[in-house]
């Protein structure tokens, strides 16, 4: 029916409608065999309808997928041979691990010892011999993950698709099925599409990520490039810069450097795309890049990367949140700007601080055609409101009143 | 109930779950026995003593010696079993269809289950009007020249047949859908992913887990029709192929004046059910009846 392996899967402008919504519009996609692709995006990015519509669940309305030079798109799911683990694992509840696992098999009619020796392999890859003769119900979460994994795998499938299997799972045992599921994917080469909304797990697990967002691709590339070089803000804000705030382009100076105002503060940083003069950006930093350099104190072990072109920010403690080997520290500047920061330094709520920005590490991207992070009012807020009002002026955008989110380019 | 003083032995019942709200039971425990278990014992009883003298059961010898009497039972169970087979076997591929949501699906649901509302005696006048000698139907086929005589589908067999599908088919489709909708839809998508075809992914997973639900629908719309009685006088033939056994009991005890031979009757017509139901849920039990991963179910 389907050749087990195939060099490529291409999508080229994949789309799916609903109605009048674009729930997946213009994918293109080339996934080489055995890599590990990580489609990610917070929920009705339009990651689990790419996920269906490369299964064949889901009709495509645009585009087509090809494997190799043979059209796909148009068979139904069974004629297709790809595997699949659904987020609630959807094993057939009548039926024993051992019969879930045989029924690809099963369908294939592939001779009796076959598939005999082939589910006893599967079983024993995802270490449930002594359960092969319980029903689903019978078995812990972890468990019926693994058997949806080896229902799916023992198939030898050319392509895995998994739709947030960890999802269900308590964080200690997401780990571990994480390192479980890598591990597989090394032993036996699967090229897995894997969706998730979280962007650790992303990033631990896959060879390339697909940041999607309301349907669009925003970005694709290796883990390295996202987690260092985040495009858009909305990937940005995937890869853990939790300090988002709107700015405008002040100066732009010769080199890799723009000089940014938010709220007034002056700061520099590298531009992710192509910026200039007046534009409307969104600044970024991640807590971890933020050092405290508490009334002229030394930075608290920063890298040496700083300079004169760092920014410095004066700023009040306002939450402490202990966190084992170190402190996540909410500061709000004099202009009501709020910061999260993360330090070995004990400080307490209400110390004054002054943080240091290194200028490598803050990173500019366009935020033009009012897209810009909506800056929620914390509760109990005591910031004085002509303070609020002035940041608000100077940064460009209304505080609290959320921009209509519009489509990234 | 007189509440307990110690407060000690108050917490150990509640633990039991005997409080205050037992009560609430009363009604519907009062309603049980006084218009189920007491007419039942008493009809029980009535039958072993039989107005024409003779042992306690000289009106069961009396019934099954009786050809006339003793075919009313195979006569309704050739009513009911085929009605009830029907019913269940129809509901499941419109029920199946029309699991997921489309437009219309309300007005389409209201109309399969308008005939519930209608009540055998309005049903079987459709009956008599549309399928009769001089009905639509035998007008049209007449008239396309299809047959040459009338066909009768009326004051037989047919007749009461189709009555008990009008009413039963609405009461299992309900039911079926709702069984239906208790399954998890992702079940099947999972056996699509594994290369199974519509046909596999209906006899391996849907039906299974559909089957506790089909016994149960069965037995319901089984002992609808095991009981069926104005439509086998209105639009059957009671004195010949349709004399059900509801007949049988009725003209002893109304018509003959004889209660324990009715009681009689109708305790053989509980047994006859009770023994129907039994292979049923025989049956059921090499199925598996547990959670079918969606809601209800």
């Amino acid at each position: 029916m389907t050749d087990a392996a195939f060099r490529e899967l291409r999508l080229d402008g994949v789309g799916r409608r609903f109605g009048d919504t674009d729930a997946l519009h213009g994918l293109d996609l080339t996934i080489r065999r055995g890599e590990f692709i990580a489609l990610l995006g917070p929920s009705g990015c339009g990651k689990s309808t790419a996920l269906n519509c490369l299964a064949g669940l889901l009709p495509l309305t645009a585009g087509t997928i090809r494997q190799d030079d043979r059209r796909i798109d148009t068979l139904p799911p069974e004629r297709r041979g790809f595997g699949m683990v659904f987020q609630n694992y959807a094993l057939f509840p009548h039926l024993t691990v051992r019969r879930n696992i045989e029924f690809g098999l099963q369908m294939r009619r592939l001779p009796r010892a076959e598939v005999a020796r082939r589910t006893a392999a599967a079983v024993a890859l995802v270490h449930l011999e002594e359960h092969a003769g319980k029903l689903p119900g019978q078995l812990s979460g972890g468990q019926q993950q693994r058997v949806a994994i080896a229902r799916a795998v023992v198939l030898e499938p050319a392509l895995v698709l998994m739709d947030e299997p960890l999802s269900n799972l308590d964080a200690k045992l997401r780990l571990e099925m994480r390192t479980e599921i890598r591990r597989l994917h090394q032993s036996l080469g699967l090229t897995t599409v894997y969706v998730t909304h979280d962007q650790e797990e992303a990033l631990s697990m896959a060879d390339r990520l697909v940041v999607l967002r309301q349907g669009r691709v925003q970005q694709v590339g290796t883990p390295e490039e996202l987690h260092a070089r985040p495009r858009t803000w909305h990937v940005a804000d995937f890869m853990g810069f939790r300090n988002l705030f709107p700015a405008s382009v002040v100066e732009v100076p010769a080199g890799e450097r723009v000089v940014v105002d938010a709220g007034g503060l002056r700061l520099v940083g590298v531009p992710a795309q192509p910026v200039a003069v007046g534009d409307r950006v969104v600044v970024g930093v991640r807590p971890e890049d933020l050092h405290v350099g508490a009334d002229g104190a030394p930075a608290d072990g920063g890298p040496a990367d700083g300079g004169p072109a760092d920014g410095t920010v004066t700023a009040t403690v306002s939450v402490v949140e202990y966190q084992g080997r170190e402190f996540a520290v909410e500061v709000r500047t004099a202009a009501g700007l709020r910061l999260h920061l993360r330090t070995t330094a004990r400080l307490v709520p209400g110390d004054g601080v002054t943080l240091r920005v290194p200028a490598g590490r803050l990173l500019v991207f366009p935020g033009g055609g009012g897209d810009l992070p909506v800056a929620t009012a914390p509760l109990g807020d005591d910031v004085p409101a002509a303070a609020a009002a002035a940041a608000a002026a100077a940064a460009g955008a209304a505080d609290g009143a959320a921009p209509v989110p519009q489509e990234a380019r | 109930m007189t509440a307990p003083t110690d407060p000690g032995l108050r917490h150990r019942l509640a633990e039991r779950g005997v409080d205050a709200r037992l009560l609430l039971l009363v009604p519907a425990l009062v309603f049980v026995v006084g218009l189920f278990v007491y007419p039942f014992l008493y009809g029980l009883g009535l039958s072993f003593q039989p107005a024409k003298g003779g042992g306690p059961f000289a009106d069961y010898q009396r019934f099954f010696s009786d050809a006339y009497q003793r075919d009313t039972i195979a006569k309704t169970l050739w009513l009911a079993i085929p009605a009830a087979l029907f019913n269940v076997l129809a509901s499941v591929p419109i029920a199946y269809r029309m699991r997921g949501r489309f437009r219309g699906k309300r007005l389409l649901t209201t109309i399969l289950v308008v005939p519930i509302t209608l009540g055998t005696v309005l049903t079987a006048e459709g009956l008599l009007n549309f399928l009769g000698p001089a009905g639509w139907l035998n007008r049209s086929l007449l008239g396309l020249g299809l047959v040459d005589e009338p066909v009768v589908l009326i004051q037989n067999y047919w007749g009461v047949f189709f009555s008990l599908v009008i009413s039963g088919f609405p009461f299992a489709f309900l039911l079926i859908l709702s069984y239906l909708s208790g399954i998890d839809p992702t079940l099947e998508r999972a056996a699509a992913t594994l290369g199974a075809g519509w046909v596999q992914r209906f006899r391996r997973i849907t039906l299974p887990l559909l089957a506790p639900g089909l016994a149960t629908t069965f037995c319901l719309t089984f002992v609808l029709a095991f009981s069926v009685f104005p439509s086998a006088y209105l639009v059957g033939d009671p004195s010949g192929e349709t004399r059900v056994i509801s007949i049988a009991a009725y003209e002893a005890a109304y018509q003959a004046n004889d209660f324990p031979l009715g009681s009689t009757i109708a305790m053989i017509m509980g047994a006859v059910e009770l023994a129907v139901i039994g292979v049923v849920l025989l049956w059921r039990s090499r199925f598996y009846v547990g959670s079918s991963g969606g809601k209800g179910a």
